[in-house]
């Protein structure tokens, strides 16, 4: 078992206050998903010559300004990195392909949670509401977010293992289920020069849809091939830099409830926690069917 | 006027509201509770349950007669194994809505998610609106009335019973039925493994009216079509070569 959030503002008091409405929904998906958990936030993109990078460090005590006097040692260019004890989110006008390459060769055991424009990631061991309080979750703003609280069945429970999953740049992945052809799946991108980071099967899930993007699919195309590719049980909430996206596989198995109202778009996996939502009860509370892709994009006024 | 008994779940927990309506409910009506002229016209006892919130497990296992009603969304296996009670939720409800119910009425004013009525015995459950898949699986007994559609897989192997669908019925309907029948005023989407449509006899239209007007909707019972099993599926053919 695990529990998926997601939500999407339509206003802009919604992207003033998303941390705020988000919060609670992972925290009662707790019950869930106990072992870890995690957030993707989409913000305003950085300059379309900057990336923003998001870092997890095993140990809290992390020298982020060593690191990043290396950095801009090694890589040059103006670089910023600001951190919060073991997460560090650093923009700059760095090439992902260099950055991540030097990053597995001088600091190995750091953890590239996240490439992109407008992502950042932050997922951890231990219990939602602990992981929200430390890394300020409540105080997020943005225009929508994806989060998961994990009850492992099927791989380690760690940090990497850990929802959201992200592949390319502004692309993110959480799954409630277990996919039964994982290696499979894995085998046959791997032969195409894909690389894993775990053993995690909604991993794969993750780098075969950003595969199909990367192909020039949509991600509402990669997802019909996905149909095809994935075999086993899932509703997954996906997130790219302006959409929000949500599919369960064909016999619904996991759960997922979505409210749409003029405000907000908000899905979790139970009714419960999206009950504090500002006007949930009167608005239109729907089950999304099998197979079926649900997409909102974020407004192009609030970005 | 009838008394009612307000439960206010930010006040009681569910273990509390559960333990209060197993223990304590039972013993209202028989107390001074209720005037002699409520107790002589047979009046139940009426509670209400306030702020659900989406909470799982409300009012399950009761075993007395009395109107609950519970004012808003309400979480999974609402009403579960019901016995003699009278269950109404003003709202939506989550998965396995009168799960296993022996008897009683449990009514959804809005929606209900996956597994409404799961192997349920016997009893009504009636829900205004749509049911999501596998509404009556392994029905055992229990009548069901949507007023709406249901989802892919409904009344999947149910043995005994009625679904009645005044709407469409999802995917693979009645797939491996046993003894249940099912009626549908709408479209089907496509039958289960082992389902047939039959034609509809007098005593069809009378059981789909008798229910209809029991769960207060309103439908021409002559509009539905009977869907039961062809029962090739489970007997065991002795003759049939052991090709699998």
């Amino acid at each position: 078992m695990c529990g998926i959030v997601g939500f999407l503002a339509k206003k802009p008091e919604f992207v003033q206050s998303l941390g705020e409405h988000v919060v609670p929904m992972l925290t009662c998906m707790g019950d869930r998903g106990p072992d870890s958990a995690g957030l993707a936030v989409f913000g305003e993109p950085v300059d379309s010559t900057l990336r923003r990078f998001n870092l997890y460090a095993p140990e809290r005590c992390f020298d982020w300004s060593a690191f990043e006097q290396q950095l801009a040692t090694r890589l040059g260019g103006e670089i910023e990195v600001s951190a919060l004890e073991n997460h560090a989110v650093l923009i700059g006008s760095v090439n992902p392909v260099r950055f991540k390459a030097w990053l597995s060769e001088t600091y190995p055991a750091l953890h590239l949670l996240s490439t992109g424009r407008a992502i950042d990631v932050y997922k951890d061991e231990g219990h939602p509401t602990d992981i929200a309080r430390r890394y300020h979750f409540t105080q997020f703003r943005g225009t929508h977010a994806v989060g998961h609280t994990r009850m492992a069945t099927e791989s380690a429970v760690s940090p990497a293992h850990a929802h959201p999953f992200t592949a390319g740049e502004d692309f993110c992945l959480v799954h409630n289920g277990s996919l039964s052809n994982p290696y499979s799946v894995r085998r046959k991108l791997e032969k195409k020069g894909i690389r894993f980071e775990t053993d995690n099967d909604t991993e794969a899930a993750c780098r075969f849809l950003e595969w199909r993007m990367s192909e020039g699919d949509q991600l509402e195309a990669a997802i019909q091939k996905g149909f095809e590719e994935l075999d086993g049980f899932f509703t997954l909430l996906m997130a790219t830099a302006d959409k929000l996206i949500l599919v369960r596989d064909p016999f619904a198995c996991k759960p997922a409830v979505a409210v749409e109202t003029d405000e907000y778009v908000a899905i979790s996996s139970e009714y419960r926690a999206l009950a504090h939502l500002p006007g949930v009860k009167n608005a239109r509370i729907f089950e999304p069917v099998p197979e079926q892709i649900y997409s909102w994009t974020v407004s192009s006024s609030l970005t | 006027m009838d008394r009612v008994i307000e439960l206010d779940l930010t006040r009681l927990t569910v273990r509390e509201l559960n333990h209060y309506l197993h223990h304590e409910l039972p013993l209202v009506g028989q107390a001074s509770s209720l005037s002699a002229p409520q107790r002589q016209a047979g009046s139940l006892p009426h509670v209400q349950i306030l702020n659900p919130n989406g909470m799982h497990n409300l009012a399950v296992g009761l075993d007395a007669p009395a109107d609950i009603d519970i004012l808003g969304h309400a979480g999974y296996f609402i009403a579960g194994m019901n016995k003699r009670a009278n269950v109404t939720v003003h709202g939506n409800v989550g998965w396995s809505v009168a799960e296993n119910i022996m008897s009683g009425t449990v009514r959804v004013k809005g929606c209900a998610s996956e597994c409404a009525g799961a192997s349920a015995h016997g009893g009504l459950l009636v829900i205004e609106e749509d049911a999501s898949s596998r509404c009556g699986i392994s029905l055992k007994g229990c009548d069901i009335v949507v007023g709406g559609s249901v989802g892919h897989m409904s009344a999947f192997m149910a043995q005994a019973g009625t679904l009645v669908v005044c709407g469409d019925a999802g995917s693979s309907l009645g797939d491996s039925l046993y003894e249940a029948t099912i009626y549908v005023g709408g479209k089907i989407h496509s039958l289960g493994a082992d389902a047939q449509e039959e034609p509809m006899t007098a005593a069809d239209v009378a059981r789909v009216s008798d229910l209809l007007t029991k769960s207060g909707i309103a439908r021409d019972p002559k509009s539905f079509k009977r869907v039961a099993s062809k029962r090739s599926l489970y007997h065991w053919h002795s003759d049939a070569g052991q090709e699998y």
